[in-house]
């Protein structure tokens, strides 16, 4: 019999501090992409509560939270999908796809800003928005969890890649300081 | 240069791919001749000021965008949801 052993995304990889910010994978958590329907989002925000997060935002829902996570669509994360969202939604379960880092501390907005376009000052990018954009070359969801913390989503696939460029940042940021 | 996503925002032009000329929204219809499709899939006006175009905000939202932009001076003049886009013949 094959045993198969259970990995993280970034086994091996994190936790890396460097010059004060920190860099660690996030605890795995059940992802479920949910999709609505055309003509059934308003049907799909009743069973989420009303809570289903607009461009750019996050929503705390039970056991979890949702985030944005491009057009016409959101991530479910930290609790199973109900299935009978099936009827006004795609839903795919995802857990295993994505690596998800947080990247904290006083200077993790100085590393960010050297990797993506976002604007990320306070006035444009507030706790708890979240946005789809690049990091250094790839497609990543940045969501603002506090002050100094960001999250960071990326395909799993290219996990290594993503810790290689944060970290390359935080290197760079680091050797700036006086 | 910089599209602001209706969804996303103002985003920088790295986020974005450039399609072609919006009237690729325009299908001819099942009946159409062969002229027409050849002028749909083929032939395109090259104007000196504004053109409707399709782009693609990949590293972004996923979303397909109507961009209405002056070929002269590169300035965005309007932005919409390819989804929401009138058909884009103009």
């Amino acid at each position: 019999m094959i045993d198969l052993k259970a990995k993280s995304a970034c086994e091996g990889l994190l936790p890396i501090e460097i010059g004060g910010v920190k860099l660690s994978e996030v605890a795995p958590a059940e992802m479920t992409l949910i999709a609505p329907y055309r003509g059934k989002e308003a049907a799909l925000a009743k069973a989420f509560g009303g809570r289903w997060p607009a461009a750019g935002e996050t929503a705390s829902v039970e056991g979890g939270v949702l985030v944005w996570f491009g057009r016409a669509q959101a991530m479910l994360i930290g609790t199973a999908a109900p299935t009978t969202l099936a009827k006004f939604a795609a839903v795919t379960e995802q857990s295993d796809a994505w690596a998800r880092v947080l990247l904290e501390g006083a200077g993790a907005r100085d590393v960010l800003a050297r990797l993506t376009p976002l604007d990320i000052r306070d006035t444009a990018f507030a706790v708890g928005q979240t946005a789809r954009t690049e990091l250094f070359h790839m497609q990543v969801s940045i969501t603002r969890v506090s002050k100094d913390a960001w999250q960071i989503i990326g395909f799993r696939s290219m996990a290594g890649t993503l810790v290689h460029d944060l970290q390359r940042a935080m290197k760079g940021v680091a050797a700036r300081a006086i | 240069m910089r599209i602001a996503c209706p969804l996303c925002g103002e985003r920088d032009l790295r986020e974005f791919t450039y399609k072609g000329a919006a009237l690729a929204l325009a299908y001819p219809s099942e009946a159409a001749s062969a002229q027409e499709w050849d002028d749909y899939l083929h032939n395109r006006d090259n104007p000196a000021g504004p053109t409707r175009e399709l782009w693609y905000h990949g590293s972004g939202c996923t979303s397909w965008l109507v961009v209405t932009r002056n070929t002269v001076t590169h300035e965005i003049l309007a932005v919409e949801l390819a989804e929401n886009a009138e058909e884009a013949s103009a």
